[in-house]
């Protein structure tokens, strides 16, 4: 297990030096940050003074070095725009990211789980129909298009809830939290269905399809013969079984969903990290675009390895005992 | 015959389809005496298993019971509520499956999924359970109990998960168990210790048996009686003996004489020419008229019922004292 985990923490390691290559990349091929700076009657001089300021004119080993060092001890440069460090921009929008995405995951997966289980017990009913129907128009209609429309419907029509931004935010330390507020809360709801809906309806379908599946297995059978109860044979053995794949794609999709946040952070004016990473790109702002790089990577792969514990704690089969091979 | 524990009389089982019912079962009758083993023989698809699922209430839809009666000690069951129907299965009839390497969920102990049985039919506290599946675990002689009641089924040899399997089709104490093909999927060694196991349990407990397999030498070796299905009905019913020495029906005899045995020098094996019929194309009149080397116009139109021949009941009008005396 040790070793197992070592391993994965190496990969990881690996994959991450990787994108940290490519991100330093960025500040070469992304045009000259020197000109997004200055106005147009900055004098050559003084440019050529900024361009020292910023080190753009030692060698690339040499900028890469001090990048991945500083990098590594959490200094991701200063912003352009902000003349901010990088680091503690990102600080200050994380938490509204965090929070959205936390939300939009647990809504994705209670929801996607009970409606998919729902469909596999229930498959012939009209309500189950209705889910699959529902499911389809969630993973066909694009994010910011139903965002628009819950906007339309239960912001300018209705009136019920907030169209845009956090609410009313209470401060814990360096955390910003909206759950605390009923105006944060309420500000949550609209953001954290468009965020989730897609995965939502991903595990929902596939929750659906893997249950089907279990229930036509032979343990399942013998559970039924074993005259436990309906409610034992699906609960217990048919939906644990049932989740064993589902964890994989949940975590993964998690992922997705912080990287990912970037639409429905605009569309709703979220102050968190995706919006920050679009003014980024509208402004050819590197450093921070270069740290969202980072920052998304760091969470994808710090995922995949919880996932990887995960399966092992769900799945006896996968506990190996140690110096023994799959 | 002792007691009856299993009274089956003129079951019939129909599949509806898309073109109209199918009858899978037809009114096929026969009785288990307690402590008794019926093995039932036949082709595959001759209805053994399906057999099997209606006396235990697992049919899979679209198959359903559409006619005739099953009884439990004289109490009918055919005919009970759902929720009624599961308090008999596992506690009044154990079922045991033919791959003992799917029958257990793999994601729970074994002894969890034992105590988990015995406290869906029995009031016992957790720890009386626990003690009584280390019982069951070395009834059923699985070395070390106590420790390997805490095993998941992938530790477990496919020998000693079929008797994981027995221990819980046992394991509220049933008066029948239907054991559908349980050695097919183990080595030559290890049938024959299952078969014993099997044979010592049902004696000690007085459990009557089901043995449904398709394996001559199993049925040799474990049953009292036996019976031979043949598209979907009985065609001979009788003790063990004299239906392998000395069978009746021309079906039967062809079924024994295709027993290959080391003392036959022939180079060919003996074979019935021929296919079952399909469901679909049940010839009118006996169902193995058109492969049967002594049929005649009877046969082919009225369904022979069966008749007292000997010690066994033949369904062939060869035996009726009318063609006798003709």
């Amino acid at each position: 297990m040790l070793a197992f985990l070592l391993r994965r923490v190496i990969q990881a390691a690996a994959v991450l030096a990787v994108v940290g290559l490519i991100a330093f990349a960025m500040f070469r091929f992304a045009g000259d940050p020197v000109n997004q700076i200055v106005g147009p009657d900055t004098t050559v001089a003084e440019r050529a003074q900024i361009r020292t300021d910023l080190g753009l004119d030692d060698p690339v080993l040499v900028q890469f070095v001090r990048y991945a060092g500083n990098v590594v001890r959490g200094r991701f440069g200063i912003s352009y725009q902000f003349r901010q460090p990088v680091s503690q921009l990102l600080a200050e929008r994380m938490p509204a990211t965090l929070e959205l995405a936390f939300c939009a995951t647990v809504f994705a997966l209670v929801v996607g789980i009970l409606m998919g289980v729902y469909c596999a017990l229930f498959r012939d009913s009209w309500l189950a129909g209705l889910f699959q129907a529902v499911s389809l128009i969630g993973i066909s209609l694009p994010t910011f298009l139903i965002g628009i429309l819950l906007i339309y419907l239960f912001s300018v029509t209705l009136g019920w809830l907030p169209s845009y931004g956090r609410g009313d935010t209470v401060r814990l330390g360096w955390w910003t939290t909206g759950f605390l507020t009923a105006s944060g809360l309420k500000a949550l709801i609209l953001p954290s269905v468009t965020l989730g809906l897609f995965q939502m309806t991903l595990i929902m379908r596939l929750v659906r399809a893997e249950m089907l599946e279990v229930l036509r297995t032979d343990y399942i059978r013998f559970a039924r013969a074993r005259g436990l109860t309906t409610r034992a044979v699906h609960l217990r053995h048919a939906l644990k079984n049932t989740l064993v794949p589902v964890i994989t794609i949940a975590g993964l999709q998690l992922g997705s969903v912080i990287a990912f946040s970037i639409i429905t952070e605009t569309v709703f004016q979220w102050p968190g990290m995706g919006l920050l990473f679009v003014q980024a790109v509208q402004n050819v702002d590197i450093p921070i675009m270069s740290a969202y790089l980072l920052l998304v990577a760091l969470i994808f792969v710090t995922i995949n390895l919880v996932v990887d514990i995960l399966y092992t704690v769900v799945d006896p089969r996968l506990r190996l005992p140690a110096g023994r091979t799959a | 015959m002792t007691e009856t524990i299993l009274s089956v009389r003129d079951l019939t089982v129909a599949f509806d389809t898309r073109r109209g019912p199918l009858t899978a079962i037809d009114r096929v009758s026969f009785d288990i005496g307690r402590g008794e083993i019926l093995g039932v023989v036949g082709e595959s698809g001759a209805g053994k298993s399906v057999t099997g699922s209606a006396v235990i209430g697992l049919i899979d839809r679209p198959g359903r019971i559409a006619g005739g009666e099953i009884r439990l000690r004289g109490e009918r069951i055919d005919n009970l509520s759902p929720e009624a129907m599961r308090r008999v299965r596992g506690r009044r009839i154990g079922m045991i499956f033919q791959d003992p390497l799917t029958s257990l969920d793999p994601l729970f102990r074994v002894g969890d999924q034992i105590v988990e049985t015995l406290r869906t039919h029995t009031n016992l506290s957790a720890k009386a359970a626990r003690t009584r599946a280390i019982d069951l675990l070395a009834e059923v002689g699985i070395p070390a109990p106590e420790r390997r009641i805490d095993g998941y089924p992938h530790e477990f040899s496919g020998g000693m998960r079929q008797r994981v399997v027995i221990a819980l089709a046992l394991a509220a104490e049933p008066e029948l168990i239907i054991a559908d093909e349980p050695t097919t999927a183990l080595d030559v060694s290890v049938q024959a210790q299952i078969i014993t196991l099997l044979k010592r349990l049902c004696r000690e407990h007085g459990t009557a048996v089901m043995l449904v397999t398709h394996d001559m030498g199993v049925i040799a070796e474990a049953a009292d009686r036996v019976a031979v299905m043949y598209a979907g009905r009985v065609a001979e019913i009788g003790p063990v003996a004299s239906v392998i020495a000395k069978p009746h029906h021309p079906y039967a005899v062809g079924l024994m004489g295709a027993i290959p045995t080391l003392s036959q020098e022939a180079d060919r094996l003996s074979q019935i020419p021929g296919a079952m019929p399909r469901l679909t194309a049940i010839p009118k009149g006996c169902a193995f008229n058109p492969r049967c080397p002594k049929v005649f116009a009877r046969c082919r139109v009225e369904r022979p019922e069966p008749i007292p021949v000997d010690a066994s009941r033949v369904a062939c009008h060869l035996y009726d004292a009318a063609e006798q005396a003709a």
